[in-house]
């Protein structure tokens, strides 16, 4: 069973158009995540989904039944938010019962699952504290555990680890991945960290302007991106586009370059100058800067010694170069 | 205070204006207080001496308490203040809610409308109020005081809060709804606990004009038995003699109300700043 169908979902505020013409399906279980750059309606989206705002033309479903008309709390759904939202004037553990005791469960069965929530999230210290007495990391846990409580058919992410530190933000995402896996729930995960999307998802969506630009596996994306937008979109450091190297380009296309498939050769077919170095230790990445004048970055493993202001030849395997034509679409490589 | 910012002569400058404003402000309080406890003749000879065994005289308190019905006064005074407050708070901030929360046709015109009483002074219609009261009955009631104020105090009240509604994290709203909050809950257990400052500062900023206003008590409730302390206290300032004594004491005993209500407007004040918002 699918958990989840968009079909041909618009919305617009006033004459803005924010999402245009989304088709999407999430299979039962499945972790879905979607990615975008700023403002590309990856929120607006969600808050369809969870009936927050109405969609402007087209359907919603969740677990085979069309849901436009179905109030946020009867969807079936819970949300995290990146504010986390907790409720500030109630304890750790009412903030979890709150959406049970509003569906008018048994005391019984909220004790039950809210218990079970609190050990599975290691709260138990904190049970009867106010979000105002809690870190961020814990405000957070709280947030994925009142959605967790609700036993929902799909649960709903938007950036909920963006307010926290790196190291944080790991574990977090850790737990979160964890949390997929014993629960097999089919999740929405709104985020703009690439990593997070990549690590994560069974499937990326990646949008831009409203549109759905491509879905599939991170793999699938990575390895073969549609278009350039994707292409720069999902990879760290992003892929290095290049115009003016002396090889037969579409005109006005781009040839793509991952920085870890560059390697420096003598004789190699890019030429150019090494204008910064940032060795990360585990890895050192170059910034060079091509006769045609467009900068590069190429990522070396290990340690390198190569020094700021040397001459650098950069060379390829045809098989892990992209081209682009002038509409930025992929097309078949063939220099 | 923070040792490492701590500047002495900084703070010193700082404490120093502040208790220069603070004796300014509360100086001619402190005049009317000691001459209420003043006789007549110790109040003109020397304004600004304290009372001492010779001057003290009560003549004043108990002029005020055995003229007119100074108690059934309070009385009114109190609940035409305290229920225009309510009224004021409870509409303006469900007007304030309803413009910043839902889109609709009209939302900011209807807001524009809403804040143009802020710019127009209400006694421009103060002919047309009094022959609405008149036909409606509500002339020498409370309730025509409370009406007329709550309308003087939803402009500035709908404005005011409206702007702090909007600060209001949406996650937090849209948080409730999904937990299946009604409207009505997530305005009154999540919104408002969160804009408290903010109606503190409107209670505030209404109390001492309808406290003090003469004019509507005059014109739409001048009877005895719905006279406020105001309009009360007038009987003791004559054409030609005014029985000094007696306003000042009236005066003395009128701030004390105001001065209990402000007390608990600003505890929800500070309450309402330092409480866990959501981050
Ligand atoms: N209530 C609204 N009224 C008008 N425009 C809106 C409204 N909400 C969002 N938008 C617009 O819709 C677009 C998408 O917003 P959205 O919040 O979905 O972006 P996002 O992809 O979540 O961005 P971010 O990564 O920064 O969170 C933005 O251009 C925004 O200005
Ligand atoms: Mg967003």
């Amino acid at each position: 069973m699918t958990a989840l169908t968009l079909t041909n979902l618009c919305k617009s505020f006033g004459s803005v158009e924010v999402l245009k013409d989304i088709n999407l399906t999430v299979e039962d279980g499945e972790f879905v995540v979607f990615v975008g750059p700023s403002g590309c309606g990856k929120s607006t989206l969600l808050r369809v989904i969870a009936g927050l705002e109405d969609a402007s033309s087209g359907t919603v479903e969740i677990g085979g039944s069309i849901v436009n008309s179905v109030p946020p709390a009867k969807r079936g759904i819970a949300m995290v938010f990146q504010s986390y939202a907790l409720y500030p004037h109630l304890s750790v553990r009412d903030n979890m019962a709150l959406g049970l005791k509003q569906e008018n469960q048994p005391k019984s069965v909220i004790a039950e699952r809210v218990g079970k929530a609190i050990e599975m999230l290691d709260l138990g210290a904190y049970v009867d504290r106010q979000p105002a007495d809690l870190s961020g990391g814990q405000r957070q846990r709280v947030a994925i555990g009142r959605a967790i409580v609700r036993e929902p058919k799909l649960f709903l992410f938007d950036e909920p680890l963006s307010n926290l530190d790196a190291a944080l933000r790991m574990n977090t995402r850790i737990e979160i991945a964890e949390l997929h896996r014993t629960l097999s729930a089919s999740m929405i995960y709104v985020t703009h960290d690439q990593t997070e999307a990549m690590t994560l998802a069974d499937k990326i969506v990646v949008l831009r302007d409203g549109r759905v630009e491509q879905v599939g596996s991170p793999m699938d994306l990575y390895n073969n991106p549609a278009n350039q937008f994707v292409a720069g979109f999902l990879g760290s450091p992003a892929m290095n586009f290049l115009k003016k190297v002396p090889l037969n380009i579409p005109e006005d296309g781009a040839l793509g370059l991952r920085p870890e498939h560059l390697r420096p050769t003598k004789g190699g077919r890019i030429k150019g100058a090494v204008t910064h170095v940032e060795r990360l230790g585990g890895d050192t990445n170059l910034l060079v800067t091509t006769e045609g004048q467009e900068a590069l970055t190429v990522r070396i493993f290990g340690q390198d010694d190569t020094r700021v202001g040397a001459e650098i030849e950069l060379d390829f395997d045809d098989s892990t170069a992209f081209l682009f034509d002038a509409q930025q679409q992929r097309v078949p490589y063939a220099i | 205070m923070n040792v490492a910012r701590q500047n002495r002569l900084n703070s010193l400058a700082a404490h120093g204006a502040l208790i220069l404003y603070t004796v300014i402000a509360l100086f001619p309080v402190f005049v009317i207080v000691i001459n209420s406890f003043k006789t007549r003749k110790a109040i003109f000879r020397e304004p600004l001496a304290l009372p001492d065994a010779e001057s003290f005289s009560l003549i004043g308190y108990e002029t005020v308490l055995k003229q007119g019905d100074f108690f059934l006064y309070f009385q009114n005074s109190m609940i035409v203040t305290v229920g225009s407050l309510f009224f004021i708070l409870l509409f303006g901030a469900m007007a304030a809610f309803a413009l910043a929360e839902y889109r609709f046709k009209g939302n900011t015109l209807m807001g524009l409308y809403l804040a143009l009483g802020i710019m127009i002074p209400i006694r421009i219609g103060t002919v047309a109020i009094l022959e609405m009261m008149v036909q409606t009955g509500l002339v020498n009631t409370l309730w025509a005081l409370i009406l007329v104020y709550t309308a003087q105090g939803l402009p500035l009240a709908v404005f005011i809060l409206s702007e702090f509604m909007r600060q209001v994290s949406d996650d937090l709203k849209n948080a409730g709804r999904i937990d299946g909050l009604s409207e009505y809950r997530i305005f009154f257990r999540l919104v408002l606990p969160l804009v408290r400052p903010a109606m503190a500062t409107v209670a505030v900023f209404n109390m001492i004009p309808i406290w003090n206003d003469l004019w509507f008590p005059l014109i739409l409730a001048p009877s005895e038995e719905v006279k406020t302390l105001t309009l009360g206290s007038q009987v003791f300032i004559g054409q030609f003699v005014t029985d000094w004594n007696a306003v000042l004491s009236a005066l003395s005993l009128a701030i004390l109300p105001v001065m209990a209500l402000y007390v608990v407007f600003s505890r929800q004040l500070i309450r309402g700043i330092t409480s866990g918002a959501v981050k």
